[in-house]
């Protein structure tokens, strides 16, 4: 059975995929929240119906800036990705609490960042599976490289071909560990002598 | 001319660069005809060498015919010669270079306060490696400019193919040095940590010089599948247990020699030590992850050699040193001596004992060089190894 090798993922004249990019995305974003939050808790906390709570969306900043500046700098954004998926997961769960409190316009101001989380939660899951999907591994490629033995007269008459090869001195193992030394040093005097 | 350049992490592209031209009376100029992308190449893909800047021309497996030359190096070179480059830039006179440890040449760094820095004392210029080593220009390029080129180059007949020839540059002597320095003797069982190129060529040296059982490892079935074309027995560490596995299939003695040609990308999900180098690693308090090593060191047999062709960056942590000394093992390291061997490999190939083109996967112009980071790096379509003609 033959399952087809994993396809090159790379946009064109590019070394990275479209989820590569779509990672980078989602770093600047990160930052770019993060920084809002920080500057501007406050408002944010009390448009949101969570009055007083000014801390944690700072802290929440603070997460967003990390992440997003792990994604940027990373060679391989896929677990930054998800750490993200859970951080969504926390604002979600942060704006049902402020959902229940909140009153007159600032229910609208909930709906609305619900709806934009959850949005940008699809785009994350997305965007962790799509580099996960990205990467072979024992069950993706099956190329079969069986017939590429590098020795045009085949394995057998390969092997030790080379035996007669005088290794530099220099990278020989020293003396003192061949046991074979020893023992002919110390080979038992026959009976009799 | 158009050259592969590296803009950051994860991030090479196809550019437009002004062409190389002599500047030293030492230099060569080469035509590049084909080069190669290595493993080594995707420590600076991923950014885990410091010492990188945006615009440096990536490279260091090339081969290519000698366009112009400088006064100094007339003497050895002509325009018109084919030739190979080795990754590894050597002026031939020092006291290292006398010695043949061309990897550790004392003159051809031209950063050589950073590389004492890094590192204790200086190592030897690279090309497209990072500034430590030297800042040079590499070759996955149109053209390349080779210094102290009287000595930095490996002349090839003509007639016989790039494809045979070009990794004569690194992959091929790489393997064989790491065969060599094990000292292989008749009943050695040789273990290769790495199916990657440079553990294929360590796999064909290892049975070229005469190794009784040669066991390779990793975790890509096409891989294994080319390692067990080449007279390897394999083991695959997603699913097996590699240091119970290694000791059954030694009457629990464990390999006489062990070959690391994975280095400092050990694969992070693979173990809970990977686990935990990779969170240091993110928190910059640790840079290379060494699974492997200490693999080796724990299931090596007593008074054995630990063979490192695998490179590392910076700092290990969490290194058995204990079962090291204790178990007398012998550890030899390196960036590859490459002229050392290439004269004697070089005939190995024109005889026909090894045609080190097996490992070739992949065919591509240079424009397609960046998708072939990624396609390599990731392990896509099957890759082992990319071939661009520029
Ligand atoms: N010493 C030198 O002069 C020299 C020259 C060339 C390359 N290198 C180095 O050799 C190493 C290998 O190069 P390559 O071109 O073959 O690279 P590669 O990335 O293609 O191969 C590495 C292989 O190791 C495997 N691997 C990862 N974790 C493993 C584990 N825990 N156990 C077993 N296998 C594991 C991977 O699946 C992969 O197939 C790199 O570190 C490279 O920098 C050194
Ligand atoms: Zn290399
Ligand atoms: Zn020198």
């Amino acid at each position: 059975m033959h399952a087809t090798t994993l396809p090159r993922t790379a946009l064109r004249g590019r070394s990275r995929s479209a989820h590569d990019a779509l990672a980078k995305g989602l770093g600047w974003f990160s930052i770019g929240l993060g920084t809002l939050e920080l500057v501007a808790a406050r408002s944010l906390a009390d448009g949101l119906g969570l009055h007083g709570r000014d801390g944690l969306v700072r802290a929440y900043g603070v997460r967003e800036v990390v992440t997003g500046i792990a994604i940027l700098a990373s060679h391989d954004p896929e677990p930054w990705i998800w750490a993200r998926v859970m951080g969504d997961a926390l604002d979600l769960a942060t704006l049902a609490v402020g959902a229940g409190r909140a009153e007159g316009s600032e229910r609208t101001n909930v709906a609305v960042a619900l709806a934009a989380v959850a949005g940008v939660t699809a785009l994350d899951i997305l965007c962790a599976q799509g580099l996960d999907a990205e990467k072979g591994g024992p069950k993706t490629a099956v190329a079969d490289y069986r017939d590429r033995s590098g020795f045009p007269k085949g394995v057998a008459a390969a092997r030790g071909v080379a035996r007669d090869f005088a290794v530099p001195r220099d990278m020989r193992v020293p003396d003192a560990m061949r046991g074979d030394v020893f023992a002919r040093r110390r080979r038992p005097v026959p009976a009799g002598a | 001319m158009k050259a592969l350049v590296w803009h950051g992490t994860a991030d090479i592209r196809c550019d437009s660069v002004p062409d190389p031209r002599i500047e030293d009376p030492r230099d060569a100029i080469i035509k590049v005809t084909s080069c190669a992308i290595c493993g080594s190449d995707l420590h600076l893909y991923d950014h885990f060498m410091p010492g990188m800047e945006s615009g440096d021309i990536m490279g260091h497996e090339t081969m290519g015919e000698v366009v112009d030359v400088g006064a100094g190096a007339k003497s050895a070179l002509k325009v018109g010669d084919r030739v190979v480059i080795p990754f590894t830039i050597i002026c031939g006179e020092c006291d290292q270079c006398r010695r043949g440890n061309f990897s550790v040449c004392e003159r051809s760094n031209r950063n050589k306060a950073l590389g004492d820095k890094a590192f204790g004392h200086t190592t030897a210029g690279l090309f497209g490696y990072t500034h430590l080593t030297g800042g040079y220009a590499g070759g996955q390029a149109e053209y390349l400019r080779v210094p102290f080129a009287d000595a930095t180059h490996i002349k090839v007949p003509k007639g016989i193919p790039d494809e045979k020839l070009l990794f004569l540059s690194d992959i091929f002597p790489t393997g064989w040095q790491a065969a060599v320095q094990c000292d292989i003797q008749p009943d050695d069982t040789v273990a290769i940590w790495g199916c990657g190129p440079v553990g294929q060529m360590a796999i064909r040296s290892a049975v070229l010089l005469g190794a009784k059982r040669v066991i390779a490892i990793d975790r890509l079935p096409e891989r294994l599948s080319m390692a067990r074309a080449g007279g390897a027995e394999t083991l695959n560490f997603a699913e097996d247990n590699i240091v119970e596995r290694l000791n059954d299939m030694t009457d629990g003695k464990g390999p006489e020699k062990c070959i690391d040609a994975v280095g400092l990308e050990a694969h992070a999900t693979g173990s809970i030590d990977s686990m935990y180098d990779r969170a240091k690693q993110a928190m910059m308090m640790e840079t290379d992850r060494p699974h492997v090593l200490r693999e080796m060191i724990y299931v090596c047999r007593p008074a054995g050699v630990l063979s490192v062709p695998g490179v590392y960056g910076g700092l290990v942590d969490k290194v058995p040193f204990g079962a090291m000394m204790n178990k007398g093992l012998t550890l030899r390291t390196g960036q590859t001596h490459v002229n050392r061997w290439t004269d004697d490999l070089l005939k190995r190939i024109e005889e026909g004992q090894i045609d080190p083109s097996f490992v070739i996967t992949h065919k591509v112009g240079l424009d397609q060089g960046p998708e072939m980071y990624k396609t390599f790096r990731d392990k896509q379509d099957g890759c082992i190894k990319v071939f661009i003609s520029p």
